[in-house]
């Protein structure tokens, strides 16, 4: 399973590339793989404030639902809207043009209790 | 893992392995339910042809002079309308009429089978036991069969590569009893995907022979095996019912759509009765086929809204892969019934507009 090094991970199978005080978030090739198909992707709104853990989305697959949990708190400043045509990028390419939304980092202390890509492996090996 | 120690392995396990599958505890058995795309196996089977393994079926021989007499008494179709060779969709329903299952009834010269659920096959069997009279005997023949179905427009140019029974020749919901790669077999027009195909009933000694004589024949046709998922998108843009999701011990035919199958004037048959009442009551619920008018993905146990009051839940429901829309099926109260009728599903707390369409949901290519 492909786990790249420059991320940080969540339990709920999220990662957070992390630039300064933003994040661009996703989710990961094992949830992409446990997913299946994706054919639509609720994209939270621009502006809207998120905490660590809450949904900011929704992910429909053909075969199940699943919540898109925020890895980190902050406010959105940008959605993937490609994914609102095709949400099988998130399929094809979840670490690159699968991205789901940029973050404004309203708490750094957060990216501390975020996994390395070491425990991540750990998680889905 | 635990729960895998008691569930058997088809005589296609170690070939679902092979082809990467993501395979899963159904009804008893570790079956594939992907290999790599449930969108792209479901396209197969409705442009090219594709391989189900549907071994973990249930089958019944029912034999004895009274065979035919016994099971028109625990059916609502009409077996006495069979002939030699030809099968029947139809349903066992207990005396209030809810439905025990949903099964094929097929005919040979001197006795019956049942094609049941995998998931009810130990339930049928007891209910069926339950009711056997003098001179018939029921014999569970389940492990002594394996099961593969053909489906797609290229079903029949692979499988005539590998049998001297001409194909065309059998009808829609009939079958032969003939060799196929050599295999003793019988070759049922059948299946669960509104494309035209076979379901080929064989012994598990053979099973490995055939599948590698089906993908060497199908190999100039892209043939490819298919899962459980793309099983159920096909099924469900044909709205055929699934036990469980649309049918079950609490709803009855009737509602369910199954009228066709229904036969009340045959004589009488357990639960006959009750389902008469139930053709005659003027408010009865109803399963119906709908479309969503948005984007958005019913799935079963949604609630079914109109005019803000609560009518219904939806039983079925998916992304078309053919469509490209959500479909499903919803129980509605009949007023909602209509083709045409808007009806709201809730989606995880927000309404969505769906229309009641007529099935099926895209054109059936059985014939």
């Amino acid at each position: 399973m492909n786990v790249p090094s420059n991320l940080l991970f969540t339990k709920d199978h999220e990662w957070a590339l992390v630039s300064g005080d933003e994040a661009k978030v996703g989710i990961t090739e094992y949830a992409q793989h446990e997913l299946g198909d994706i054919v639509y992707i609720e994209l939270p709104a621009v502006g809207d404030p998120v905490s660590k853990g809450d949904s900011i989305g929704t992910i429909e697959a053909v075969k199940t639902v699943a919540d898109i949990y925020s890895p980190l708190s902050g406010e959105i400043i940008e959605v993937n809207e490609a994914l609102k045509d095709a949400s099988e990028l998130v399929n094809k390419d979840p670490y690159g043009e699968g991205w789901i939304a940029r973050i404004k980092i309203s708490d750094p202390s957060e990216i501390k209790s975020m996994l390395s890509p070491e425990e991540y492996s750990k998680l889905v090996d | 893992m635990d729960e895998n120690l008691n569930v058997k392995k088809t005589p296609f396990y170690e070939k679902h392995v092979a082809f990467g599958a993501k395979i899963l505890p159904f009804a008893g058995y570790l079956m594939p339910i992907q290999y790599a795309s449930i969108l792209d196996e479901h396209r197969a089977v409705r442009e090219k042809v594709g391989v189900f393994d549907v071994t973990h079926m249930g089958e019944f021989i029912v034999t004895g002079e009274n065979a035919e007499e016994f099971l028109n008494s625990i059916t609502i179709n009409d077996v006495t309308k069979l002939a030699v060779g030809q099968v029947q969709y139809s349903a066992m329903c207990y005396p209030d009429g809810g439905i025990v299952d949903d099964l094929l009834v097929y005919r040979f010269a001197d006795h019956y089978m049942l094609v049941v659920n995998a998931s009810n096959l130990e339930k049928d069997f007891n209910w069926i036991n339950g009711h056997v009279p003098a001179r018939v005997s029921l014999t569970n023949i389940s492990d002594e069969t394996g099961l593969l179905a053909i489906q797609g427009p290229k079903s029949f140019a692979t499988l005539q590569k590998l049998t001297k029974v001409n194909l065309e020749s059998i009808p829609f919901y009939h079958f032969a009893e003939g060799e196929l790669a050599g295999i003793p077999m019988i070759i049922s027009r059948t299946g669960y995907t509104g494309e035209r195909g076979f379901e080929l009933y064989h012994s598990p000694k053979y099973s490995d022979k055939l599948w590698n004589a089906i993908f060497e024949a199908g190999k100039e046709f892209g043939i490819q095996p298919i899962g459980l998922g793309a099983r159920d998108t096909l099924r469900l843009e044909m709205k055929y019912a699934l036990y469980g999701n649309d049918i079950d011990q609490t709803t009855n035919p009737i509602e369910a759509g199954l009228g066709w199958i229904t036969k009340l004037d045959k004589g009488d048959f357990i639960a006959r009765d009750v389902l008469v009442k139930v053709k005659e009551a003027p408010t009865v619920r109803r399963n119906v086929p709908f479309e969503m008018l948005e984007r958005a993905i019913p799935r079963h146990g949604y609630k079914v809204f109109a005019n803000g009051k609560e009518i219904g839940v939806v039983t079925s429901g998916t992304q078309s892969p053919t469509l490209n829309k959500g479909i499903g099926a919803a129980y509605v109260s009949a007023e909602f019934s209509r083709i045409g009728s808007i009806i709201e599903i809730d989606i995880r707390g927000k309404m969505n507009k769906a229309t009641v369409v007529k099935a099926p949901f895209v054109p059936s290519h059985t014939l």
